[in-house]
C-alpha cells in the first residue's frame, strides 16, 4: 500500500484544498452511538454468556471500523 | 521469590532482548542525520502504515491500561468498561481533527501542538501555557507506566524492604530505557512496539480462550461478578450501570477520548506519519486494539470468578487492586507463560514511556528553550537539548514513584487528564477556526484549570479514606443549584466552562478593540500532503523536488 513514487505530482495548491466531503458526517455515527447508554445498559439478552452491555459495546467497535473505512475509501486522494 | 524463578528468568530474557532492539533502532531505516530534532523526535516524519499502527497503538494502550482497566472492573463493575466506548469514539475524532493538524504541521515544520498554537494565534504566551500543560500532564502519565511494571514485579515477589531496594528493578529498567531512547529517539519505541504488541496479542488470545474454559464459561464469569457486587454495600457497582452513574460513563468516555489525543505523545505518534493516507487508513485499522482492550478489561471479572485476592498496598490495611491481573496469570498460567505475560506488560510500559518522554522533551525544546532561552538554536542544538530533557523527564518520573506514594501518581494522572483537556479550545478547535481571540483562549484556560482543580478537590475517595482528589466523578449536588444524585466527569464540565469563558472574553475583547494576533497559517495548509511543493524544509528554506524527496528531511 505504501508507494512513495505514485504521490500526486505537485498538483496546484488549489486542487489540494478539496478535502471537504459530505462523507465525513458519517463519522459522527461512531462518536454518538457508543455514548447512548440506554441503548445497551441491559443484562439480557445474553450472547455466548455475555450480557448485552458487553457484547453490544464490543459490536460498536465493528461499527467504528466500518464507518471509518467507508469514509477513508470515499475521501481518499484519487490517483 | 523461590517459586517465581521461571517467571523472573523469562521476564528478564525478553526484557533484555527488547533493550537490544532499542539500541539497534538508531540504525533502522537509515536516518540521514540523527542530530536533528525531526529525526530524533519524529523519526524523520517518514513512518508508513504498519509502523504508525504499532506506534500509535503502543502509545494509547499502555501498561497502565492493561493493569488498571481490569482492576477497575474488578472493583466497580460495569463503570470500568467506559474504556471501550472511549477507544471507539477517539478514532473518528482523530480522523476529523488530527489529519488537519498533520497537514499544517508538515507544511510549517511544527513538532509540537504548542508550535501550532504559536503560529495560528501568533501568541508565544498561549503557546507557553499549552507547552507547560502538556509537560505537567505527561509526567505523571509516565510515572503510571512504572506503577504497571511494579504490579508485575510485586506479583513475582521481587520486592525489598527499604524504598531503594524495592524500586531497584524499576530504576534499572528505566536507566536502560533512558539510554536507548537517548540514542535512538522515536525509532526505539516504534521498533519495540512490534515486539510488545505481538506478545500482548498472544497472551490475550490465550487468556480469553483458556481462562473461561477453566472458569466454567463466560456466563458463569459474569454471574460470579454480579454475585460479588450484590454483596457489597456500594450501590453503584454491578455488571450494568445504575441510574446515578450513566452520565459519569458517558462524560468520562467522551472526555477521556478528547483528552487522549490532546496529549503531546499521541500527537507525536501522528506527526511521525509520512502522509495523510497513512493516518486515515490507521484510524480504521487501530480499533483492533479496542477489541483487545475490551477483552483485557474482562480479565477483571475473570479475576473475581477465580477468587483472586489483591496483594496488600503501600499502607497497612489497604489493597493494591492493580495486582489482580498479574495474580490471575500467576495463578492459572504455567509459570513460563506467566513470565511471557509479565514481560508483555513490562515492555508495554516502556513503549509509551519512551514516546511520552520524547514528546515532553520536544515541548520543552521548541516552546521554552528555543522560544525564551536561545532564539537562534540550530536544529542540532535542538536535538541535543531534547535528548537531555528526555533523560531529566524520566528521572523525574522515577522519583515520583520512589519518593511518593504510587497512589499519589494515580491522583496526579487524574488531574493530568483534566488539565490536558483545557488545551482543547486552542489546539483542537484552533485547527478548525481562528474565531477565538488569543486573550479569550488564555482566559478560558485559566477558568477551566481553576474550576477543574476546585471540583477534583471536592471529591473524596471512600476506598482509600482520602478527603480530596479521590476520583473524577463529580456529584452534581455539590453545585448548590442542582439537586441530583448524578455524577459527571470533571474534565468535561471544566472544558465546557473554559469554552464559554473563551467565547465571552473574545466578544468582549473584540468590542473593546483589543488587538488580536494574526495567523501565520493559510486555509489550504490544512490539506497539504506529502510532496507538497510549499512544504518548508527545516534546515534551510529551499524548495525540494517532491518526486525526488517525498519526506523533506535535511541533508546537512
Amino acid at each position: 500500500m505504501s508507494d512513495p513514487e505514485v504521490r500526486a505530482e505537485a498538483a496546484p495548491a488549489v486542487a489540494r484544498a478539496k478535502d471537504k466531503s459530505p462523507w465525513n458526517w458519517l463519522l459522527f455515527l461512531p462518536i454518538v452511538v457508543p455514548l447512548l447508554t440506554p441503548l445497551f445498559n441491559h443484562d439480557s439478552p445474553r450472547v455466548g454468556g455475555f450480557p448485552m452491555f458487553y457484547w453490544l459495546q464490543l459490536l460498536f467497535i465493528v461499527l467504528g471500523v466500518t464507518t471509518t473505512t467507508v469514509v477513508y475509501q470515499m475521501t481518499k486522494k484519487r490517483r | 521469590m523461590g517459586d517465581h524463578v521461571t517467571e523472573i528468568v523469562v521476564f528478564t530474557v525478553l526484557f533484555l532482548l527488547v533493550s537490544g532492539i532499542g539500541f539497534f533502532a538508531a540504525r533502522w531505516r537509515a536516518p540521514n542525520d540523527m542530530g536533528h530534532l525531526d529525526e530524533w523526535g519524529l523519526g524523520g516524519r517518514s513512518f508508513g502504515g504498519w509502523i504508525t499502527w504499532f506506534l500509535v497503538g503502543g502509545d494509547l494502550y499502555t501498561a497502565y491500561t492493561f493493569v488498571a482497566v481490569p482492576a477497575l472492573l474488578f472493583g466497580a463493575g460495569a463503570a470500568g468498561f467506559f474504556a471501550v466506548p472511549y477507544t471507539i469514539i477517539i478514532y473518528p475524532l482523530v480522523f476529523l481533527v488530527l489529519v488537519r493538524l498533520w497537514s499544517v504541521s508538515h507544511r510549517h515544520g511544527f513538532v509540537t501542538p504548542a508550535d501550532f498554537v504559536r503560529s495560528r494565534f501568533q501568541s508565544p504566551t498561549l503557546a507557553l501555557l499549552i507547552a507547560i500543560t502538556g509537560i505537567v500532564a505527561t509526567m505523571p502519565y509516565i510515572a503510571l507506566q512504572l506503577v504497571g511494571i511494579e504490579a508485575v514485579l510485586k506479583t513475582m515477589g521481587v520486592t525489598g524492604d527499604s524504598a531503594i531496594a524495592r524500586h531497584l528493578p524499576i530504576i534499572i529498567a528505566f536507566a536502560i530505557l533512558a539510554a536507548y531512547t537517548y540514542q535512538s529517539g522515536l525509532r526505539a519505541p516504534a521498533l519495540i512496539a512490534f515486539v510488545k504488541d505481538t506478545l500482548i496479542y498472544i497472551v490475550i488470545l490465550v487468556a480469553i480462550i483458556y481462562l473461561p474454559y477453566k472458569l466454567g464459561g463466560w456466563g458463569s464469569i459474569f454471574d460470579a461478578a454480579q454475585k460479588k457486587f450484590d454483596g457489597t454495600p456500594n450501590p453503584n457497582d454491578g455488571i450494568v450501570l445504575t441510574a446515578a452513574n450513566q452520565w459519569q460513563y458517558i462524560t468520562l468516555a467522551l472526555g477521556s477520548a478528547l483528552a487522549l489525543f490532546l496529549y503531546p505523545h499521541s500527537i507525536t505518534g501522528v506527526l511521525a506519519s509520512k502522509n495523510r493516507d497513512v493516518i486515515k487508513r490507521n484510524m480504521s485499522a487501530l480499533p483492533a486494539y479496542s477489541l483487545l482492550l475490551g477483552l483485557i478489561a474482562l480479565l477483571g471479572f475473570m479475576a473475581i470468578a477465580a477468587g483472586v485476592k489483591p496483594l496488600p498496598g503501600a499502607k497497612a490495611g489497604s489493597t493494591d487492586s492493580n495486582t489482580v491481573v498479574p495474580l490471575l496469570f500467576d495463578l492459572h498460567f504455567p509459570s513460563w507463560f506467566a513470565g511471557v505475560a509479565f514481560a508483555a506488560i513490562g515492555i508495554g510500559a516502556l513503549v509509551p514511556a519512551a514516546i511520552m518522554s520524547i514528546a515532553a522533551a520536544n515541548l520543552f525544546t521548541r516552546n521554552i528553550y528555543k522560544e525564551y532561552l536561545k532564539r537562534d538554536a540550530t536544529p542540532a542544538q535542538e536535538a541535543s537539548v531534547s535528548k537531555i530533557t528526555s533523560l531529566v523527564v524520566k528521572v523525574g518520573a522515577v522519583a515520583c514513584i520512589v519518593f511518593l506514594d504510587p497512589q499519589f501518581s494515580i491522583d496526579l494522572q487524574l488531574i493530568g487528564g483534566v488539565i490536558i483537556l483545557q488545551t482543547l479550545p486552542a489546539v483542537a478547535l484552533g485547527i478548525y477556526t481562528r474565531w477565538f481571540h488569543r486573550g479569550g483562549l488564555i482566559a478560558g484556560w485559566f477558568a477551566g484549570m481553576a474550576l477543574g482543580f476546585w471540583m477534583l478537590y471536592q471529591i473524596p475517595n471512600a476506598a482509600t479514606g482520602r478527603a480530596h482528589f479521590g476520583g473524577s466523578a463529580f456529584p452534581l449536588e455539590k453545585f448548590a443549584f442542582i439537586d441530583s444524585k448524578t455524577t459527571v466527569y470533571v474534565g468535561l464540565v471544566a472544558v465546557a466552562v473554559n469554552l464559554a469563558v473563551a467565547a465571552l472574553v473574545t466578544l468582549a475583547l473584540r468590542a473593546g478593540k483589543v488587538p488580536d494576533g494574526g495567523d501565520d497559517t493559510n486555509p489550504d495548509d490544512y490539506f497539504a500532503d506529502e510532496g507538497d511543493p510549499r512544504v518548508s524544509v527545516p534546515a534551510q528554506a529551499t524548495s525540494t523536488d517532491p518526486d525526488l524527496d517525498p519526506a523533506p528531511s535535511p541533508k546537512v
